[in-house]
């Protein structure tokens, strides 16, 4: 019971009036950062680095700590209401979310991911608390084979995201894996597919390929319908609260997304997309209406949106306790420490064990923060769905545009915003789900390195992915998974055939 | 006539002496420092510590930070080099692994087209084992890449750079083929610290403040240091002193306009001289970790020169250029 004593303490630092001043500005930068598409917390961050120098440690990481989940908030408001993910891991939530809006229900979509960020982070912050020396201690013995098994998992779930057809689906996640492999080889240093193009080594984007298949292809979509059958999209319709089925659907996604957001956001390599791809394919098939879904389920916003903002707090279990950025947010934070001659690492929790505690004391109050921010808000943020949607459209182009620019000022990066853009608008013209795209391109080079990796360590025997259990466990069940459906459509076909 | 002819040539030698004196008021420096990589890598805090010192001591009136990321820092430098037009107020901050990639990048441009204003920091690299391994010291570990160089697994940052040489020159003072060194990558050194946490590797190299909490805490044992001194407050001992003659150091320094010249460019090297001697930046670079590396610009430019003769021929022994 040390840690609650300890705990008790980083609540009296964070409580501080100074304090809690800082976590206030910090969270609604973060929420204004995480809405604008392209700029990320990491930039804002390195950014008001030099600017915290002159202030106190905990101070200035409370601020960060606040950027940090504010921009958690703030991705996911921009992808319900106009289908543009402010970062990668709100891909999933405009699945539903942005259906939901269209049918008037933006309100309830909005407070369940509120709602559900905060019940997440609030479980995982105290997951961050109390098991984060443990879970560091799997952590690292998350091999490559073991990553390998993982994406084969995701890789497999992901035809929940495929839609209607699945060929459509299979087509859109190998345009992915395509834009994937362009770049240098993580592995070799070798440049693939990139022509001579400079900018073409560190590959694609995967912010740049989502604002343009999603926003950028929605805007010229709409236009192009727009002069023949302008669409109405109902501002609201019924409460813009959670009416009580609302909440009956949502808490259990709550639950098990922060479940799974927050161990595989503590991996090393985990991220923060994989575990929403695989809460979006749970809801789906645990869902008691799962026709719904990609129409506008309810449990399609809550589950990612958990397991989202969990995982953002399992991405501080490698911070703090081995000094490990798994995130670019993260690493501008690990430079926020040592810019106070703070080195995150397994020394941290015992040497400034005063100042860590204040940090995850300041995470609970930032969470708490960010409620009571977010919920008023969305009143107002459903209001912008009540714009002509030639005005909404164009503030969209701006904005993604910007957003590019502002990541990374280059020609060629907005030359790849407005092919993808153009490419988005013909796949949905044609009716190809563009999410398995932005999943291929996510997963495909973390495959690819994890498969290599493997194979180098094994000096090329694949027997390896089968040799430990973990990894065989994880293949079998990616297979079964694949498999079965396939099987018990064969023999019913058999059955008949017999008959 | 004669009278205008005078004056204008007055007027032309005023301004002339204008030019010169102007850029010698440091202060009134206006600099934008090119950082060729993304916010918060090592570039990117070296360019915005450099941006807060020279700021802080009043060497620049106003410093701003740029970030150009691309490619191993070869999309910073193309651009660095394309606009160059002997602008006096540019700044480029780059370091080895630039040399490596506009290598094995086959860029068209490389660090010797820039003019070099001063090396600043140089990182020591560290060669570690997990805590349990049965190698204990580096001849340990030098007769076990002897014995089978495939089985011996390094783990470190990204191809081709600083931390992959290393492990190449320390396979090649081992006896054996630095092409046959199975050098696996990763995207820096924190995802390599989980491998090398986890057991999956015989060695790792990385910058020694990355891993230092662990090799503190006692779960990885320092086998070396490839500094060429000893360095106060890291135990392990520099290669050199253990009988290996290698030195690679991580420097970082920077770099101004192809074409500035003369009293511009010498105001650029006082500024930055002035800055990297100055209290505030040696307390700076101790409280990151960093160490002082600094080197004027002459030195520095045979400096860049032989470090480049030097990364293309180990590259080419490994494979990665041509």
């Amino acid at each position: 019971m040390d840690a609650i004593h300890l705990l008790i303490e980083g609540f009296s630092l964070a409580i501080q009036p100074a304090n809690l001043v800082f976590a206030a500005i910090g969270v609604l930068i973060g929420t204004a950062v995480g809405v604008l598409p392209g700029i990320g917390p990491a930039l804002t961050v390195a950014l008001l680095l030099p600017v915290t120098f002159k202030l106190d440690p905990g101070g200035s990481l409370i601020m960060f700590a606040g950027i940090y989940y504010g921009g958690m908030y703030g991705g996911s408001t921009t992808a319900i209401l106009l289908n543009t993910p402010g970062e990668s891991a709100s891909v999933v939530t405009a699945l539903e979310g942005n259906r939901m809006a269209r049918a008037g229900r933006g309100g309830p979509a909005l407070a369940t991911a509120a709602i559900g960020s905060f019940v997440a982070a609030l479980i995982a912050t105290a997951g961050l608390a109390f098991l984060a020396p443990l879970l560091v201690k799997v952590a690292v013995k998350f091999a490559p084979w073991d990553y390998f098994g993982l994406m084969l998992i995701a890789f497999v779930t992901v035809s929940a995201t495929f839609g209607a057809s699945p060929l459509r689906g299979l087509t859109s996640l190998g345009f992915g894996l395509w834009l994937g492999l362009i770049g240098l080889d993580q592995l070799t240093g070798q440049a693939r597919l990139t022509f001579g193009v400079p900018q073409l080594l560190d590959g694609v984007e995967v912010t740049t390929l989502a604002v343009g298949l999603f926003a950028i292809g929605e805007a010229l979509y709409m236009a192009s319908r727009h002069a023949s059958k302008p669409e109405k999209p109902l501002p609201v319709k019924g409460s813009i609260w959670m009416t009580r089925e609302d909440w009956a659907r949502s808490w259990k996604p709550w639950l098990r997304g922060t479940i799974i957001g927050f161990p595989i956001g503590a991996l090393p390599a985990g991220g923060a997309e994989i575990p929403t791809f695989l809460s979006y394919t749970m809801e789906r098939k645990l869902s008691r209406k799962p026709e719904e879904f990609g129409t506008g389920a309810i449990e399609g916003v809550a589950g990612p949106e958990a397991a989202n903002n969990a995982s953002a707090a399992g991405t501080l279990v490698p911070l703090l306790t081995l000094g490990l950025p798994t995130s670019a947010t993260a690493a501008v934070m690990l430079a926020g420490f040592q810019q106070y001659n703070i080195q995150p690492g397994p020394l941290l929790f015992t040497q400034h064990a005063g100042l860590v505690w204040g940090l995850v004391a300041s995470l609970f109050i930032a969470n708490v923060m960010l409620l009571v921010l977010n919920l008023p808000l969305i009143g107002l943020w459903v209001k912008l769905l009540a714009i002509p949607l030639p005005w909404l459209y164009g503030g969209i182009l701006v904005f993604a545009s910007m957003g590019t620019m502002a990541a990374n000022p280059s020609v060629i990066e907005l030359l790849l915003l407005a092919g993808f853009g153009v490419i988005g608008f013909l796949m949905r013209r044609y009716d190809y789900p563009v999410a398995p795209a932005v999943v291929g391109l996510i997963l495909g080079p973390l495959a690819d390195s994890a498969l290599r990796r493997s194979l180098q360590m094994s000096l090329g025997d694949p027997m390896v992915f089968l040799q430990h259990p973990s990894s065989a466990i994880m293949i079998a069940v990616a297979t079964v998974a694949l498999v079965a459906p396939f099987m018990f459509k064969g023999l019913a076909k058999f059955r008949q055939d017999e008959d | 006539m004669r009278q205008f002819l005078k004056s204008a040539f007055c007027v032309a030698a005023l301004t002339g002496i204008m030019f010169q004196t102007a850029p010698l008021a440091a202060s009134e420096l206006e600099l934008t420092i090119m950082a060729p990589a993304g916010a918060g890598g090592g570039w990117d805090s070296a360019a915005r510590s450099l941006q807060e010192v020279m700021m802080a001591t009043g060497q620049a009136k106003s410093v701003q930070v740029i970030n150009v990321p691309g490619a191993g820092g070869t999309v910073g430098l193309a651009q660095f080099v394309g606009n160059a037009n002997g602008a006096s107020d540019q700044l480029l901050l780059a370091g080895i692994t630039l040399v490596g990639a506009s290598i094995s990048n086959n860029s068209p441009v490389d660090l010797t087209q820039v003019t070099p204003i001063a090396r600043l920091t140089g990182d020591p690299l560290v060669i570690v084992v997990p805590k349990d391994s049965p190698i204990k010291t580096i001849d340990d570990l030098l007769a076990t890449i002897k014995k089978d160089v495939a089985t011996a697994i390094w783990v470190g940052g990204s191809a081709g750079g600083a931390d992959h040489i290393l492990a190449a020159l320390v396979t090649k003072a081992a006896g054996a083929d630095p092409s046959k060194v199975n050098y696996i990558a990763y995207s820096g050194g924190g995802e390599a610290l989980a491998a090398m946490l986890g057991g999956q590797a015989t060695a790792g190299v990385s910058g020694y403040g990355e891993w230092q909490g662990q090799i503190e805490s006692g779960d990885l044992r320092a086998l070396a240091i490839s500094y060429p001194e000893p360095i106060d407050g890291i135990e392990a001992k520099p290669l050199k002193a253990q009988g290996l003659d290698i030195e690679l150091v991580n420097w970082r320094g920077i770099f101004a306009d192809p074409d500035v010249k003369g009293a511009d460019l010498e105001a650029l090297k006082s500024a930055v001289g002035n800055t990297v001697q100055s209290k505030e930046w040696k307390d700076l670079i101790k409280a990151r970790g960093w160490a002082d590396y600094y080197a004027p610009a002459d030195e520095f430019k045979t400096f860049i020169a032989s470090e480049t003769d030097r990364v293309r021929s180990i590259l080419t022994s490994i494979g990665l250029a041509k």
